[in-house]
C-alpha cells in the first residue's frame, strides 16, 4: 500500500496537503498546539523563536489576501523569514513549469512552501518532488482542499462548543465549488460529529455528496432546524461556468442567511463564514455583524492554527 | 536506591522561602512537575499574586533535532512580569537547558526585577552556567536513568527513577 504522502515513515505530519486521510490524533495535535499558540498571539511580544533561520515561501498562483496574509503573520510570529511570490505576475506567465519554479526556490534554501494553486493536486505534485527537509502546506488547490481553513473552522467550533460528539453542523451554499466545504466535512466526520448537513440548490451540490457521510437538504429552513453550527460558504461566481443559478437575488431569497431563517437553528448556534463575504448574497448584514457571528474570531484563530501547522511540519 | 521524600522537601523549601517573600514576589511553575511543585508552594506560602504556569515547548533548543512536543500547554502569566521578583520553580534541575528556555520566554513578557530558581532536586550534570538558589536535595542519579516527580490522586508528591528509554 502506498504511504500517505503527508506523513513520514514514523506517521508524523511532514506536509499538510488535505484533511482527508489524516488520523484523528494528528487533527487533535494540531488543534491542541494551536491552543497554546493562541496564548502567544495575546502577549506583548507576539513571537517565539521556533523557526528562526528558516525560510517560508508563500507561493500563490491564485490571488488571495486573507490566507496569504495570515500565513505571513503566522510565519513571522514563529520568527521565520517570509518571501511572498505572486506567481500570477511572475515566471509562470513566462512559461516556467511548476516544478522548475519550485526547484529554483529550493536552490534558494527554502524550508516551507505554502502553496495556493487553481489546479487540484498541485501541492501533492510539489510534495512528491521536494527534498526531505522541505515541507509543503496546501493553502488551497482548485476545488479540492483548503486544509488550514478547515482546521481553523474546527478550532473555532471546538472553542465555542467544546465537544464535537453532540453537534449538528450545517454547511450552506455553494458546496460544489468549495474546497473549504470538502476539508471541513472530512475534519468534522473524523472528529466524531454525529450529524453534518449540506444545504443548497441541487445545481451547487456535488454529485454523490451523500457519500461523504452528510445529510443533504435543498430547503434551508428544514436544514437549519436545531443546528449548533452554521457554516456559510461564499457564492463563487468566478468559478462558475454556465447557468447554475438564476441570479444572486434569487439565491439570497432561498439560501441567504437572514435572522428569520437562522431562527430555525438552536438559540446558541454560532455562524461562521470563511470569507470573503458577499453581503446580501449568501449572508445578511444583520447576521454577519450579529451576536451569533464568529466570523472575525475565525480570522484570529487562523493565525494560531497556521503557526501550529508550520511548527509541527518543520519539526518532523 | 533510596530517594528523598518529596513531601519533606516541600516543607523544607516552604520554610526556606517564607522569609524571602515580599510584596513583589511572584511564582512561575514549569510544566509538568514544576507546575505541581509550584501549586503546592504557592498555596503553602499564601502568595498574593496569582500563580503563573509555563510550557517552554516553543523555546526549546532541541526543536531542530526532535521537533515540537505533542501537547504543549498554554503558558499563562496572570501578572505583570515587569519589576516582579520571580521564583522560577521546576522539579528536577539537570542540564540547565529548560531553565535557559524559561528565562528566554519570561523576557518576552517583560523585564523582571530578579529571577531565583527553586528546584526540588538537583541531579548535577549542568551543560550551561546555571545554578539554583533554593534546592530541596542533591540526588545522585545512575547513568541511563531519569529522575521525575509524580503526583498521586490525593495530591501527594513523590520522586521516582525511570529508564531514559521509557521516556
Amino acid at each position: 500500500m502506498q504511504r500517505n504522502p503527508q506523513l513520514n515513515a514514523n506517521g508524523e505530519l511532514q506536509h499538510l496537503l488535505s484533511i482527508e486521510g489524516l488520523p484523528r490524533e494528528i487533527l487533535v495535535q494540531i488543534l491542541d498546539t494551536a491552543e497554546s499558540f493562541a496564548g502567544v498571539t495575546e502577549r506583548e511580544v507576539k513571537k517565539v523563536p521556533l523557526l528562526r533561520g528558516k525560510s517560508v515561501f508563500n507561493l500563490f498562483f491564485e490571488p488571495s489576501t486573507r490566507t496569504r496574509t495570515t500565513f505571513e503573520i503566522a510565519a513571522k510570529r514563529l520568527s521565520a523569514d517570509v518571501i511572498n511570490l505572486n506567481i500570477a505576475v511572475s515566471s509562470a506567465t513566462k512559461g516556467e513549469s511548476l516544478l522548475d519554479t519550485v526547484a529554483n526556490l529550493s536552490a534558494m534554501q527554502a524550508d516551507i512552501f505554502v502553496v495556493r494553486h487553481a489546479s487540484s493536486g498541485a501541492p501533492f505534485l510539489i510534495a512528491r518532488h521536494v527534498k526531505p527537509h522541505e515541507h509543503v502546506v496546501n493553502a488551497g488547490d482548485g476545488r479540492h482542499a483548503h486544509p488550514t481553513q478547515g482546521l481553523l473552522d474546527l478550532y473555532t467550533i471546538r472553542h465555542y462548543k467544546k465537544d464535537f460528539t453532540r453537534l449538528v453542523v450545517a454547511i450552506v451554499g455553494d458546496v460544489l465549488h468549495s474546497r473549504v466545504a470538502r476539508s471541513l466535512i472530512h475534519g468534522l466526520t473524523t472528529l466524531g460529529v454525529p450529524e453534518v448537513r449540506v444545504i443548497g440548490p441541487q445545481t451547487l451540490l456535488p454529485l454523490g455528496v451523500e457519500g461523504l457521510g452528510v445529510r443533504v437538504f435543498n430547503d434551508m429552513r428544514a436544514g437549519l432546524k436545531d443546528c449548533d453550527v452554521v457554516v456559510m460558504l461564499r457564492l463563487q461566481n468566478e468559478r462558475m461556468r454556465g447557468a447554475l443559478l438564476p441570479s444572486a437575488q434569487e439565491f439570497f431569497k432561498h439560501y441567504g442567511l437572514t435572522e428569520d431563517k437562522l431562527a430555525a437553528a438552536r438559540a446558541d448556534a454560532i455562524v461562521m463564514h470563511p470569507g470573503p463575504m458577499n453581503r446580501g448574497v449568501e449572508i445578511d448584514s444583520t447576521v454577519a455583524d450579529g451576536p451569533r457571528s464568529v466570523i472575525l474570531p475565525q480570522v484570529t484563530f487562523g493565525i494560531a492554527v497556521r503557526m501550529a501547522v508550520m511548527s509541527i511540519v518543520a519539526g518532523n | 536506591m533510596k530517594l528523598p521524600d518529596a513531601e519533606a522537601l516541600c516543607a523544607q523549601l516552604t520554610a526556606e522561602l517564607r522569609p524571602r517573600i515580599g510584596p513583589k514576589s511572584a511564582m512561575v511553575g514549569l510544566y509538568t512537575g514544576g507546575a505541581w511543585l509550584a501549586e503546592r508552594l504557592h498555596a503553602t506560602l499564601s502568595l498574593k499574586t496569582p500563580l503563573a504556569l509555563m510550557d517552554i515547548a516553543f523555546y526549546r533548543d532541541d526543536y531542530a533535532a526532535r521537533g515540537l512536543k505533542h501537547d504543549p500547554k498554554r503558558t499563562k502569566i496572570p501578572f505583570d512580569v515587569n519589576g516582579a521578583e520571580l521564583l522560577l520553580v521546576d522539579d528536577v534541575l539537570y542540564s540547565g537547558r529548560t531553565v535557559r528556555a524559561a528565562m528566554n520566554e519570561l523576557f518576552d513578557y517583560g523585564r523582571p526585577a530578579s529571577i531565583s530558581l527553586v528546584v526540588l532536586a538537583d541531579r548535577g550534570g549542568r551543560q550551561l552556567p546555571i545554578c539554583a538558589q533554593h534546592v530541596g536535595a542533591r540526588v545522585e542519579v545512575p547513568a541511563g536513568m531519569r529522575l521525575t516527580l509524580k503526583r498521586a490522586d490525593d495530591g501527594k508528591l513523590a520522586l521516582a527513577l525511570e529508564s531514559e528509554r521509557a521516556a
